[in-house]
């Protein structure tokens, strides 16, 4: 009997119990299921954490404040506030493999015009932030040097704030006089909108030079975080270390002294980001691959059953001449046909349960071609495992017992 | 055709032997039609089963059609019984939820005939059983005299030298039991050899000759003189698959 005819016995085999039929292969569409959703939510993850990243500018180093530690009480990092511009002047004209350097100094700040307002995050810093942070204007213009000197009250504004203070026709709010904490500043651009990355939206701020930003707004000379883009990908540890030696040289820390300050390198964050969310991808398929074969020992368990039932329908078979190998495919057909089944089920359930989730929670998935590929070769594979016994345990039958069996 | 030489058959079961067979020797011929009758218990089923390439002698050597029974795999057994033999079963033995038709086919689906020949001779073979109506019917649809004329057309379907029937008769009504034996009675005139078993001796007087069992061995066998006719529907057996068998011979 050619493997055509095989299948179609197993197909009726099946098709006689349907319902039995379909609560076997419930194990198999939810393991491969919950495999794919999983291996979709830890892509999406992935993929989010490294635009996220990857967003924040390219070959980008973030310098930020290092612990204060008077008098044996250690603050939490970053809560020193030595840095300031003029450390910012000296990355930018000695470090050699320095491109671009960006202070920012920042506060919550409650945003009035005419009667809306909006309480976000105002950012002061330089005209290089644009280029340090990937940061450009859709509507008007960035902030200049000018500005800059003169403490200009010029303010960016992202998309958000301008939303939420105009409504939704927001580009004319470019030449609007808006209030911030009570200080008048002058709209002369909107910020291209980024959208949000996981919990951050990042068209929620304004822009405004920083030196204004010191003197109106904080009150304070500190610079909160330092962004510094190095010249080429190759160079980001070389600028790193330049850094390092201008800003120990400039507090006049000691050789035995520790920094006072962090630098945080992109590419660090991005590896150890990626490392997470693999991480985070293998533990949760790894629990849905545990479902998965749970649901193989359920086809097995059926199957069992089944060639217990069907005994006097294998002695028939036998007797008027099936072979061994014969019975062994039908059953085995019948297992594989059950888990490919239901694989293919669960792959096209988790596909849509995946894309279904993001639409529904924002959470961003991606269903991975591997996954799918995977899933497909091993639900085949689990039906062959686990199907293979019963299989044989069938296809050993001696006709005479199974035909006498009740 | 048939050669049997001290053939024996002992069940353990537990510590308790059961000599079912203890050495019988028989010879059917081409042609035959045999009754193998006996009390309950006396190795009648044993025997046929043996015949049947269903089970394996213990002892003793079992020839048919020139073939070493006693020595074939169990490859070559189901083989054997796919083309060789047609079995019949006292309850039928059909696959349920399984049309007349799809039963019928079956024999020749492990044969390996494509879909179309298969068809087309199951289609003689129920026609020449007078089911030719009753084709798309699965077995609980059909009342006991049908349901076994479904198996001989099944037993009838890969061209058989020999049919065989363990008390064929046995769970029919004695009407239904002569319609079963006239269609043996055809078949066996239109060439193809019958061996059955019976415990009914007006039954067994359809046959030409009785054989008869006690305690695992032959206690008689003779020619039957005066030979009974069974009553039943006149088959059309032009183009079934026994008639194209002995034509062929
Ligand atoms: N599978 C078996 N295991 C053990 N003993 C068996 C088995 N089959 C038959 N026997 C015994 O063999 C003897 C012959 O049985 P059987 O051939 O069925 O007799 P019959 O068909 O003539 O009534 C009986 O004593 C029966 O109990
Ligand atoms: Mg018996």
């Amino acid at each position: 009997m050619n493997i055509v005819e095989s299948l179609r016995v197993a197909l009726r085999g099946l098709k006689v119990n349907k319902l039995r039929s379909f609560l076997t292969m419930l194990g198999i569409i939810i393991g491969v299921g919950a495999v794919i959703v999983m291996v979709a939510i830890g892509q999406g993850a992935k993929n989010s954490v490294t635009n996220q990243i990857q967003g924040l500018g390219s070959n980008l180093l973030i310098i930020s404040p290092g612990q204060s530690n008077s008098g044996g009480v250690r603050g939490g990092a970053g809560s020193l506030t030595n840095m300031t511009m003029d450390d910012v002047t000296a990355i930018q004209q000695q470090a050699d493999a320095v491109a671009a350097v960006a202070p920012m100094a920042s506060r919550n700040a409650q945003v009035v015009l005419g009667n809306q307002n909006t309480s976000t995050q105002v950012i002061g810093t330089t005209p290089s932030y644009a280029a340090v942070r990937n940061q450009s204007v859709d509507f008007g213009r960035f902030f200049s040097q000018r500005d800059l000197d003169s403490r200009a009250k010029v303010a960016v504004v992202g998309t958000t704030v301008a939303q939420n203070l105009m409504g939704n026709s927001n580009t004319n709010i470019v030449g609007r006089i808006i209030n911030i904490n009570r200080v008048p500043f002058q709209v002369i651009g909107i910020l291209q909108s980024k959208g949000s990355s996981g919990m951050t939206n990042n068209d929620d701020q304004i822009l405004v030079p920083i030196t204004t930003a010191q003197s109106r707004l904080i009150g304070s000379q500190s610079v909160r975080t330092i962004f510094v883009e190095a010249k080429t990908a190759d160079q980001m540890n070389a600028a790193s270390m330049e850094i390092s030696t201008i800003l120990r040289h400039r507090h006049g820390l000691k050789l035995s002294d520790p920094d006072d300050f962090t630098i945080t390198n992109q590419s660090d964050i991005l590896s150890t980001a990626e490392g997470i969310t693999q991480s985070l991808t293998l533990l949760l398929s790894g629990i849905a691959a545990i479902s998965l074969l749970v649901g193989g020992i359920g086809i097995m368990n059926i199957m069992l059953v089944s060639v217990t039932e069907r005994t006097r329908e294998i002695g028939i078979r036998k007797a008027i001449g099936a072979k061994r190998r014969d019975i062994l495919f039908q059953f085995l057909i019948e297992a594989v046909v059950l888990s490919l089944l239901g694989g293919i089920i669960g792959i096209l359930l988790g596909g849509g349960g995946a894309s279904l989730m993001q639409k529904l929670s924002g959470m961003s998935t991606q269903v991975s071609g591997t996954s799918v590929v995977v899933a497909f070769l091993f639900s085949a594979a689990i039906g062959v495992v686990f199907g293979v016994f019963p299989a044989q345990k069938a296809s050993k039958l001696d006709p005479i017992d199974a035909l006498r069996y009740e | 055709m048939i050669s049997l030489k001290n053939l024996t058959k002992v069940y353990a079961t537990g510590d308790v032997e059961v000599r079912a067979l203890a050495g019988v020797s028989l010879e059917i011929s081409q042609g035959e039609f045999v009754s193998i009758m006996g009390p309950s218990g006396s190795g009648k089923s044993t025997m046929m089963n043996i015949l049947g390439c269903l089970d394996r002698p213990s002892t003793g050597e079992y020839f048919l059609d020139g073939l070493n029974i006693a020595e074939a795999s169990d490859n070559q057994l189901a083989e054997i019984r796919n083309q060789k033999i047609g079995f019949v079963f006292q309850s039928f033995n059909l696959l349920p939820r399984t049309t007349a038709l799809e039963n019928v086919e079956l024999p020749m689906l492990y044969r390996g005939l494509g879909a179309k020949e298969r068809r087309d001779s199951a289609l003689r073979a129920l026609n020449a059983v007078g089911l030719g109506n009753r084709v798309h019917h699965k077995p609980n649809e059909l009342s006991g005299g049908q349901q076994q004329r479904v198996a001989i057309a099944r037993a009838l379907a890969n061209k058989p030298v020999i049919i065989m029937a363990d008390e064929p008769t046995g769970n029919l009504d004695s009407k239904s039991s002569e319609e079963i034996m006239a269609i043996f009675q055809q078949l066996n005139e239109a060439g193809i050899t019958v061996a059955l078993v019976t415990h009914e001796s007006d039954i067994a007087l359809f046959s030409k000759r009785i054989v008869r069992f006690k305690d695992g061995r032959l206690d008689s066998d003779e020619t039957v003189g005066k030979r009974n006719l069974a009553q039943g529907p006149r088959l059309d057996l032009a183009g079934s698959p026994g008639q194209l068998e002995v034509a062929g011979l």
